[in-house]
């Protein structure tokens, strides 16, 4: 009862939001809180397989740009047929199911590609998985270089404009998101999620199928990032394969390194924190990423566990009182 | 017919035959002891029962099942548990959460009720943790339980490792090396400790372990193996008095 509550009062809010936000503050500023939402859906469902399942992946920008192209090219191409089978629907529902709809092919086709890359990957142990990220990255985007139907080089331009209201959409996943992966890190998932980062040997003995729940892990934050990417191309109405490249992960990586690894709040504050300061320094172009990389030297020298630290703040006094009782 | 059965196992590495044509019975509710010089392959053993490696050679069979080819977690849930020679524990996780990953096996919630937290998850959750609780009671960790594991002392570290084990219910426990590290007071506690969980819970314990003292003191039986063969099998005053075994401690004349 009281989380429709939650949900009824989120979703209000977020439409009182959406209305007033970008008068409040202008477009530019209504844009980078667009993007910094998406980069929280990003660095949060990154988190689930670096930060809690203790893998290293380096290619999340590359389910980021499956999704993002999967929900475009769905739209685009299969707009005229969908709307054939929602016609009964006013406009305004048929642009919402085309939105969704992309949103779901973008996580379902994310999620396909992390099982095939994360099966033969996640069942070695050691740094695989880092190896082979990186290497699917990059061939995503060399992939979708050379695929014309999607723009190729030049971009993939013509989306369809879908909704006015991205504020609400991309934080209503944010939302999503984020309660998706606390409530899964709070079950009994969760736990064999970190127990396989604390010790894979002593995980296994008590019964937990580690390279099955390393896959699923995975798989889970591969569909998280393609419902960004998708969100990112509905709102951008373009998609370039530069906006996708190893780069694109190394911020992210930043994003959970500096908000502290394994810490749902400190992947918010990070995706939050390096989202406005690449925005601040934009006039600087390529030379924030040495500026990162000596954030990130200076976190690791005095806060190594990460801005907000490896739990969440305000759990375990909870956990305690349950105990108690 | 025991509860857990080698029969003419063989492991090779290479041209090393670390055990060969091993046999070992253990009757239900017995403790038994496995114990041989450095290097004489008790690790292995142990590594094939629960799974590490598979055998070259022979079957093992739990309760009637054979496990030479399973996984080690499909043998975990076959109802065989283990605890570390070098503890490992979860170590960023709590004492209570270590005893409640041990549950993970006998789930009932699937991923749909983890992530919309269902009715049924609460009270399943609520349920592993009265259960977790109530165990770690019995060892006296309850006091403890919102402390990361990591921060106990050494001796309730080997506890929690038992207790850890226990809670995935298992019918045969493993114990590799409990007493070691310890002192002979610990180690005294420590004899008790096992020999009460194998009464309370109706386990079947194989000790892994040096100390003579706790071997001797509480095993029913004990097989020696030294260069991967059994030399000796027997109660602990016959194993005492074995030539063969003497020699294989003390070297021969």
């Amino acid at each position: 009862m009281r989380r429709i509550l939650f949900w009824i009062v989120a979703i209000l809010l977020l439409v009182g939001l959406q209305t007033q936000l970008s008068g409040w503050i202008g477009a530019y500023y209504y844009k980078i809180v667009i993007l910094t939402g998406i980069n929280i859906i990003l660095a949060v469902s990154l988190n689930l397989i670096n930060g809690i399942t203790g893998q290293f992946s380096i290619g999340h920008a590359g389910f980021y740009a499956i999704g993002a192209y999967a929900s475009a090219s769905l739209v685009t191409y299969g707009e005229s047929s969908i709307r054939g089978i929602v016609s009964f629907l006013p406009r305004i529902g048929q642009d919402t199911v085309l939105l969704l709809a992309g949103i779901v092919v973008a996580a379902i086709t994310a999620g396909i590609a992390g099982l095939a890359v994360g099966i033969p990957s996640l069942r070695l142990r050691g740094d695989y998985l880092a190896i082979v990220t990186l290497g699917f990255g990059e061939i995503i985007r060399v992939v979708i270089l050379n695929v014309d139907a999607i723009g190729g080089a030049r971009g993939f331009s013509s989306i369809p404009v879908l909704s006015d209201f991205f504020l609400f959409w991309v934080f209503l996943f944010v939302l999503v998101t984020v309660s998706v992966i606390r409530n899964l890190v709070n079950s009994s998932y969760g736990r064999a999620f970190v127990s396989i980062r604390d010790d894979e040997i002593a995980a296994e003995a008590m019964g937990v199928d580690t390279t099955r729940f390393k896959v699923l892990s995975f798989v889970i934050s591969s569909m998280f990032a393609g419902i960004g990417g998708s969100l990112f191309g509905h709102y951008t109405a373009y998609l370039n394969p530069n906006s996708f490249t190893f780069i694109t992960s190394f911020y992210l990586i930043i994003m959970i390194v500096i908000g502290g690894l394994g810490s749902i709040q400190g992947s918010i504050v990070g995706a939050v924190l390096i989202t406005v300061v690449l925005e601040l320094f934009r006039s600087l172009s390529e030379f924030r990423l040495v500026g990162f990389s000596i954030l990130l030297v200076l976190v690791m020298l005095y806060r190594p566990q990460g801005l907000m630290g490896a739990g969440e703040m305000f759990r375990t006094k909870r956990k305690a009182a349950v105990a108690k009782s | 017919m025991g509860i857990l059965d080698i029969k003419n196992c063989t492991k090779r590495f290479g041209g090393l035959v670390a055990v060969r044509n091993l046999n070992m019975s253990l009757l239900p509710g017995s403790l038994y002891g496995l114990i041989g010089p450095n290097g004489a392959g008790k690790t292995t053993v142990f590594n094939l029962i629960t799974g590490v490696y598979a055998p070259d050679e022979g079957s093992i069979e739990l309760d009637g099942k054979a496990i030479q080819n399973k996984k080690p977690c499909s043998i975990a849930s076959l109802g065989m548990s283990r605890t570390f020679q070098n503890i490992r524990l979860f170590k960023s996780m709590t004492v209570l959460q270590n005893v409640k990953l041990a549950r993970h096996m006998r789930r009932k919630q699937s991923l749909f009720d983890a992530v919309a937290r269902t009715r049924s998850l609460g009270e399943e959750e609520r349920e592993i943790e009265q259960d977790a609780m109530a165990l770690l009671k019995i060892f006296n960790l309850d006091g403890r339980a919102n402390e990361l594991a990591s921060s106990l002392p050494y001796g309730a570290q080997r506890r929690l490792e038992i207790v850890r084990a226990l809670a995935t219910h298992p019918k045969v426990l493993l114990l590799d090396e409990p007493a070691a590290g310890m002192n002979p007071q610990e180690a005294l506690e420590l004899m008790h400790l096992i020999r009460s969980v194998r009464d309370r819970f109706q386990l079947t314990v194989l000790l892994v372990e040096h100390n003579m003292k706790v071997v001797m003191g509480i095993c029913e039986n004990i097989q020696v193996i030294d260069y991967g063969e059994t030399i000796a099998l027997g109660t602990p005053r016959e194993i005492q008095d074995d030539p063969k075994v003497i020699e294989a401690y003390l070297g021969g004349a």
